[in-house]
């Protein structure tokens, strides 16, 4: 089953807390080298089915394979090829940025060079800098170093970018982007559309503990496939609305109807968001 | 940022961190410990500095004697190097673990290769080295302004080691194991200090033990910090002072025997209670 192109495979997972179900059986594979997004709302078994994954919780049920290993019996080569981002981060308050990433990169058989990763993400100058001064944002900086400086051939991060400014998060994704490209396989959770629509090759919608759909960001819900919303403003004043998989039609025979221009002509599909919010289920 | 991206490839490059043995790796981290300890002014006044505060404000306050010419600060000095060696080992573990354990901190360090074991081995070396550098320092402020009489013999010397050693292993572990009890980093320093506080009370470190109710004294008796003031007073007061202990001696073996008793549970305690992640963490 997992053969060497899968980073993680995920069959029939459960967990549950005091009876109710967090992750309610979820079927997930993770090619090598790919950048996939878990994207669901605050509460749908993210980060449960993360930390599973990471080796930090025990599943109720299902396989599970991280990097070929199951994450219950992690021992410290897996911990070496594994990289991860927790959401809430541990800091060490009186401690500069450089003497944190140096320190855990003695954990490491094979580690990147500490000052390099520090200058890769963003925060050379930070770098003598008690952490305890550091931004929100620089500090999730800090964590990608410390999740990085093993050279992890799999990337764990748990909603990176909450609580950044937009330009925080632009530079984020540019480094997210970067370590793609050296070939780390990345996981990572969002709440945030645009951010699983900018960094994901796939983008799993996870919602109340179960894996609604797989799929690239374009064709997520079928979008591309999608039926074009046209609407027009009668001559009783009233609106029109119909659903198209021709619009280009629909508005041409309009065009005629009317002698020339569509009152309110307007043409849709559905954007991103209207078809994940319909599945979680709040439309 | 992305101009660096370049540098991702070259993994073969030779790294400038070498890979690091268990010793090497333990001695990293208690470097690391220590390092935070020394830069967070509370833990170095409050911690490393609480005895020596307090022997300058007994020795002044109680100018006399015990007795046979023995000054007050001869007894007072044994009370206040127990309850240094408490508070580094019990006090500061039973507070700093529950913050770092609510702050991710555990959690981070679990989720990298380093063995479980040296996060531990971090906290005994900065537990050590304080322990050590607080006693030296009130020995040398007692010995230098209150006219302390240092032990003149190599077996009171000994007495002293193995005592010490003992004590604060056992503080330590119990430290340990007691940060497993607080529900969260705040709670902690709320739970362990005034258990500490009492401790002292009844021990024999701010008052002359045989002086205390005997129920007292039994109460004390369960505890460790007792037995290493008891153990000191044998270091520092003539040997005639035997005889005002509550057995007429100072029972140096059931000493060593009630602290590698509370060695014994401590440990017994941390194996089998740690927790590396907060209790919301599930």
């Amino acid at each position: 089953m997992d053969d060497d192109q899968l980073a993680i495979s995920v069959r029939e997972l459960r967990k549950a807390y005091g009876g109710r179900p967090a992750v309610d059986g979820i079927d997930l594979s993770v090619f090598r080298g790919e950048v996939f997004a878990l994207l669901g709302p605050n509460g749908a078994g993210k980060t449960t089915t993360v930390e599973i994954l990471e080796g930090y919780r025990r599943r109720d049920a299902g396989e599970v394979s991280v990097l070929g290993v199951d994450p219950d019996r992690a021992d410290a080569r897996w911990r070496s090829r594994v990289g991860i981002v927790l959401q809430g981060t541990g800091e060490f308050d009186d401690l500069t940025v450089a003497e944190v990433v140096h320190h855990f990169a003695g954990f490491y058989p094979d580690p990147d060079d500490p000052d390099k990763v520090i200058e890769r993400v963003g925060l050379a100058d930070k770098a003598r800098a008690r952490t305890h001064t550091l931004s929100g944002g620089q500090k999730r900086r800090l964590d990608v170093a410390l999740g990085i400086i093993g050279r992890p051939e799999l990337l764990f991060l748990d909603e990176p970018t909450t609580g950044f400014d937009p330009e925080a998060r632009r530079e984020f994704w540019e480094l997210i982007r970067d370590l793609a490209a050296a070939g780390t396989t990345i996981v990572l959770t969002t709440h945030y559309l645009d951010e699983a629509e900018a960094l994901a090759d796939r983008v799993g919608v996870i919602a109340q503990g179960r894996l609604v759909e797989v799929a690239t960001p374009a064709r997520l819900g079928n979008r591309e496939e999608a039926l074009a919303t046209v609407s027009w403003r009668t001559p009783g004043g009233s609106v029109e609305r119909v659903e198209s998989a021709t619009p280009t039609a629909l508005v041409t025979e309009l065009a005629a109807r009317f002698g020339g221009e569509v009152p309110g002509l307007t043409v849709t599909r559905p954007t991103l968001e209207d078809v994940y919010l319909r599945m979680i289920g709040h439309r | 940022m992305s101009t660096a991206a370049t540098t991702t490839t070259t993994r073969p490059a030779p790294s400038p961190v070498r890979p690091v043995g268990p010793l090497a790796l333990a001695l990293r981290q208690g470097r690391l410990e220590l390092r935070q300890f020394l830069r967070s002014r509370e833990s170095v006044v409050f911690t490393m500095l609480f005895p020596v505060v307090m022997i300058l404000i007994f020795a002044s306050i109680f100018r006399g004697d015990l007795g046979g010419g023995v000054r007050f600060t001869q007894y007072f000095v044994t009370g206040m190097i127990a309850t240094g060696l408490m508070t580094v080992g019990f006090q500061s573990l039973a507070i700093q673990i529950p913050i770092e354990r609510d702050r991710g901190v555990l959690k981070r360090f679990m989720g990298t290769p380093m063995p479980r074991w040296v996060y531990f081995a971090g906290k005994v070396i900065m537990v050590a080295v304080i322990g050590v550098t607080e006693t030296v320092l009130l020995l040398a402020v007692a010995a230098g302004l209150f006219d302390l009489t240092l032990p003149q013999t190599a077996d009171r010397w000994l007495t002293l080691g193995w005592v010490s050693v003992l004590g604060i292993t056992a503080c330590t572990l119990c430290g340990i194991a007691f940060s497993s009890l607080a529900r969260s980093g705040r709670s902690a320093s709320a739970v362990a200090t005034p258990i500490a506080l009492v401790l002292q009370f009844i021990s024999g470190v701010f008052f002359v033990f045989t002086e205390l109710p005997t129920w007292m004294q039994q109460v004390a008796a369960i505890f460790p910090l007792k037995w290493m003031c008891q153990g000191l007073r044998s270091v520092f007061l003539p040997d005639s002072f035997a005889a005002q202990e509550p057995a007429g001696s100072f029972e140096l073996g059931r000493v060593a025997l009630v602290l590698a008793a509370w060695c014994v549970i401590g440990l017994a305690l941390c194996l089998t209670t740690f927790r590396w992640t907060t209790r919301r963490d599930g």
